[in-house]
């Protein structure tokens, strides 16, 4: 019988750049729109109907005592297709990925960013089959989360495991590509929950505004979490600065790329506000903030161990999105030729106003696929 | 349309919809049409992947509350 391995198990593998070869046996049309990426991860496709009168068509590519990570959308016909390699192909060491690519989409892997000055610490979350970074700052016992993913168990699972107690729940914006967690989070365990006034307007639930001036201390020891004004991704985004060390961007500015004006339909009207943020207002802060996003895009924005961050001054050096000096074509990157939007993103903005509160399995569909925030200069 | 036999693949699973699907096209004639209803959502893609993949022919697909409902002609 095949070998189960967990997320958690590949993750560590993607993270620590080992030598991974995957065989996704999903159909062309959704191995090309979202795939494992990440570290050293070699990834081959082949659907598991194309295998079903012999494995041929992979097995003549590969060697048999070769590792092989099999992969399909739930782990059923990937299960089917390890055995086939184990059975007809003699192959020694096939795994079959447990829970497939939905369980992959959900896995966060924490990664430790640093400690803070008064003591404490801040930790990424990375989700490695999405491309969503959200963050843990602990302090003192006390925990403030930002950008919390759906998957609020694995968040608390980790404050449990820390003995530390979660504050505060801040989302950068409202989310367009993913389902945020922070309401639930914070209804589940009493915290508070902030986000942006100008992307409240139409909630349905109570908030507290994240504004400049309203600075969040976690624990005693104050840890200052200063909120700037950083509209362009959405009317109100915000973002944060952590510790006087840590600028947390959200879907502005990632490391490869910049935020994308045009999930509410206001590309035109935004775009000149993104150029603000990014061109002015950041060029004010300190050139060595640390840049950590919401979203990375490209495998090789994962450095070691996982975690994915920049220099605020390095950014102006090689970010593409930054070396725009003429302002209409930069108008014209960000406003022409965007990548799809992502899955079901109006459904998703809607869930997270708490207009709509689709059932679990649906939240699950609805997040498929690549996140798609960012514009590729 | 006249289908010359109906699968039920409801309440199975991936790879089972595609596998019982392959086999029942096998003991058809060439031209003959099968109709398979199912309820897992990864049919949906993956049987229009699989039929075109083979050659068949995807006539048509509906959403009838939880059951898809697919008719495809042998080539």
């Amino acid at each position: 019988m095949p070998n189960p391995i967990t997320t958690s198990e590949l993750a560590k593998k993607v993270v620590n750049h080992e030598e991974t070869l995957i065989l996704d046996v999903r159909n062309t049309d959704e191995f090309d729109n979202w795939k494992i990426k990440g570290g050293n991860v070699e990834v081959i496709n082949e659907p598991y109907f194309n295998l079903l009168d012999g494995i041929d068509p992979v097995a003549e590519n590969l060697v048999k005592d070769q590792e092989v990570i099999v992969v399909c959308a739930k782990g059923g016909s990937s299960q089917m297709v390890a055995e086939l390699l184990e059975e007809e192909g003699g192959f020694t060491n096939t795994y079959n990925l447990d829970g497939g690519m939905k369980a992959w989409s959900e896995h966060l892997e924490p990664v430790k960013m640093g400690n803070l000055k008064d003591g404490g610490s801040l930790y990424q979350f990375v989700r490695l089959g999405k491309g969503c970074l959200s963050y843990m700052v602990e302090s003192d016992g006390e925990v403030a989360i930002i950008d919390t993913n759906r998957m609020i168990d694995i968040y608390e699972a980790f404050a449990k495991e820390k003995g530390v107690q979660i504050k505060h729940l801040i989302d950068t914006h409202l989310h367009a590509d993913h389902i945020s967690g922070g309401r639930a989070l914070a209804d589940k365990v009493g915290g508070t929950y902030h986000l942006p006034p100008k992307d409240a307007t139409e909630l349905t639930y109570d908030y507290k505004a994240l504004e400049e001036g309203n600075d969040i201390t976690v624990g005693n020891t104050k840890v200052k979490v200063q909120p700037i004004y950083s509209p362009g991704h959405t009317v109100g985004s915000t973002s944060l600065i952590i510790d006087d060390e840590y600028l947390l961007t959200g879907d502005i500015l990632f490391v490869k790329s910049i935020g994308r004006p045009d999930l509410t339909g206001k590309a035109e009207d935004w775009v000149g506000d993104l150029r603000n943020s990014l061109y002015k207002l950041y060029k004010r802060l300190s050139e060595d903030l640390i840049v950590l996003p919401a979203h990375y895009s490209f495998a090789e924005e994962l450095g070691q161990g996982g975690s994915v961050s920049a220099r605020l001054g390095d950014l102006y050096q090689r970010n593409e999105g930054l070396q725009v000096d003429d302002e209409d074509v930069f108008r014209k990157m960000v406003t022409e030729n965007l990548p799809p939007q992502p899955n079901a993103y109006q459904e998703i903005r809607e869930t997270n106003m708490g207009k709509i509160t689709p059932e679990d399995e649906k939240q699950r569909e609805m997040e498929t696929g690549p996140n798609r925030c960012a514009v590729h200069g | 349309m006249e289908s010359a036999k109906v699968l039920d693949a409801k309440g199975l699973a991936c790879p089972m919809p595609i596998v019982r699907t392959k086999k029942a096209i096998n003991e058809l004639e060439s031209g003959d049409v099968l109709e398979i209803h199912a309820t897992d959502k990864g049919a949906k893609s993956d049987l229009g992947a699989w039929a075109k993949s083979g050659g068949h022919e995807l006539l048509k697909e509906t959403e009838e509350g939880d059951v898809l409902k697919f008719w495809i002609k042998k080539v």
